[in-house]
């Protein structure tokens, strides 16, 4: 029952989006535009600096992701739907996995154009290992959005909703951030080190499941009132 | 699994928040096979008193119990046994009456969701607009897909905030008499309204709150506009 109705919830968010495409375009529009402003000011005589694309694609990735986070369950409040899926007789904890992977599959498909647009503009070989890249750019995202997804939650009644949303998720997913970026830089170094990189992924995981625990723990009580 | 109960007791019910006091110590009985009308003005509490029997909110005092169980014990196979058509319709505008239906549907665990969807749209009399996106739809239009909504499994209790709400003459005929319907099949059926004459003759027991209170509780309530009336002058004037 847990896995049909976190299924049956990522299928209706994706069908919701394929048919507004409403986040898709906003959040895609504003990483490129991040990125863009990004290139326009760092990128000199067509030289790019060193080690900048790692932290410029994770920066772009975080913000729009705060974008689509504020509006996924921002979408359930309008309707007043967070209420009929609260009545459903399944384990809450499901719905908030479904929420998940739709804003999983969400951010993956932005960093997909994001990727080789901070390639090409900043001349950064990020395709230089595209198995560890994946790897790096999913167990972040994952981490990334298992945090954000439980404070939209978590905010949704709140009048301030999109003020607080960043000022609570940021310095709790500075950590994946750092991974992220980490990992990334090490990845476009001429002789990259996989061990460091394997390290790096290996702490991504770990604070994966550490708030995907929580997260599981803790909405239950925070949908009840 | 849906537990099953055949009444629902609220005893010394009362909901603050903040400073605010929603309910006061709100006591009554609902039965199966049986209508109560919730009826009051606005604000008088009537939809945080449906929220709580929904089990969206918990009582800041006192107790429910659906027959013998009580929702903090309960739980998940509880909510199986409720329905709420809300203010808010609970519908995505962007999908079809049959996706919403067929998605509600396999929430809550219907056997072959699909079929009971469309069995859905043929009771309400949408099933030639069964694949177009609600949004598209009027707001009785809506009203009937958000009823059959609720409806989708059964529920033992069925919990209706203002359900005559954007219905024209028709429509309310038909939802009066699929209510007396669900009574019929031994549904526990709440229904806060502000539509007197509709619940005439409908409702089996009626509740006048006002501003959190239970002024009065009628069984068999005749002459409803003039009970009403008399309720709450009585009450403005204490």
């Amino acid at each position: 029952m847990f896995a049909r109705t976190a299924w049956l919830v990522l299928r209706k968010d994706l069908t919701v989006e394929v048919r507004s495409l409403e986040i898709a375009y906003t959040t895609l529009f504003f990483a490129v535009a991040c990125v863009l402003v990004f290139a326009f000011a760092l990128v000199k005589e067509g030289k790019a600096p060193e080690d900048g694309a790692a932290g410029i694609l994770w920066i772009a990735i975080a913000f729009a992701g705060t974008l689509a986070l504020g509006r996924t369950f921002e979408r359930e409040r309008q309707s007043e739907t967070l209420r009929a899926l609260l009545m459903a007789p399944a384990d809450r904890p499901a719905i908030y996995v479904g929420k998940l992977l739709g804003i999983v599959a969400l951010l993956c498909g932005t960093e997909i154009v994001l990727v080789p647009l901070v390639a090409f503009l900043f001349q950064a070989p990020l395709f230089r290992h595209p198995f560890w890249l994946a790897v790096v750019l999913v167990c972040g995202t994952v981490g990334f959005a298992t945090v954000g997804t439980l404070f939209s939650a978590m905010l949704v009644r709140a009048r301030s909703r999109d003020v607080l949303l960043p000022v609570l998720l940021y310095p709790i997913t500075v950590p994946v951030i750092i991974a992220g970026v980490r990992a990334t830089a090490t990845l476009l170094e001429p002789d990259a080190e996989l061990a460091l990189v394997r390290f790096w992924v290996a702490l991504l995981l770990a604070l994966d499941v550490v708030f995907l625990t929580l997260a599981l723990w803790t909405f239950e009580p925070l949908m009840t009132d | 699994m849906t537990i099953d109960f055949d009444h629902v007791a609220v005893t010394g019910v009362s909901r603050h928040f903040g400073r605010r006091r929603a309910l006061s110590q709100i006591s009554f009985r609902a039965a199966r096979g049986t209508i109560l009308g919730l009826l009051g003005p606005n604000g008088a509490g009537k939809s945080t008193m449906l929220a709580l029997l929904a089990t969206l909110m918990r009582p800041s005092e006192g107790e429910i119990r659906y027959g013998g169980h009580a929702a903090r014990t309960a739980g998940a196979s509880l909510r199986g046994a409720i329905g709420i058509l809300g203010h808010d319709l609970f519908l995505y505008p962007e999908l079809t009456a049959r996706e919403n239906l067929t998605f509600f549907a396999g929430l809550h665990g219907v056997p072959s969701a699909g079929d009971a969807a469309a069995a859905a749209l043929r009771q309400s009399g949408l099933a030639e607009r069964a694949d177009d996106p609600v949004s598209s739809f009027s707001r009785g239009m809506r009203q009937r897909v958000a009823l059959e909504r609720a409806l989708i499994h059964h529920p033992r209790l069925v919990l209706l905030d203002e359900p005559f709400t954007g219905l024209d003459d028709s429509s309310a005929a038909a939802l009066v008499g699929r209510l007396k319907g669900l009574r019929a099949e031994g549904a526990i059926v709440v229904l806060a309204t502000h539509d007197l004459d509709l619940a005439e003759g409908l409702i089996d027991s009626a509740l006048f709150l006002r501003d959190g209170r239970m002024v009065e509780a009628v069984d068999r309530p005749d002459g409803l506009r003039a009970t009403y009336r008399a309720v709450m002058t009585r009450r403005a004037e204490a």
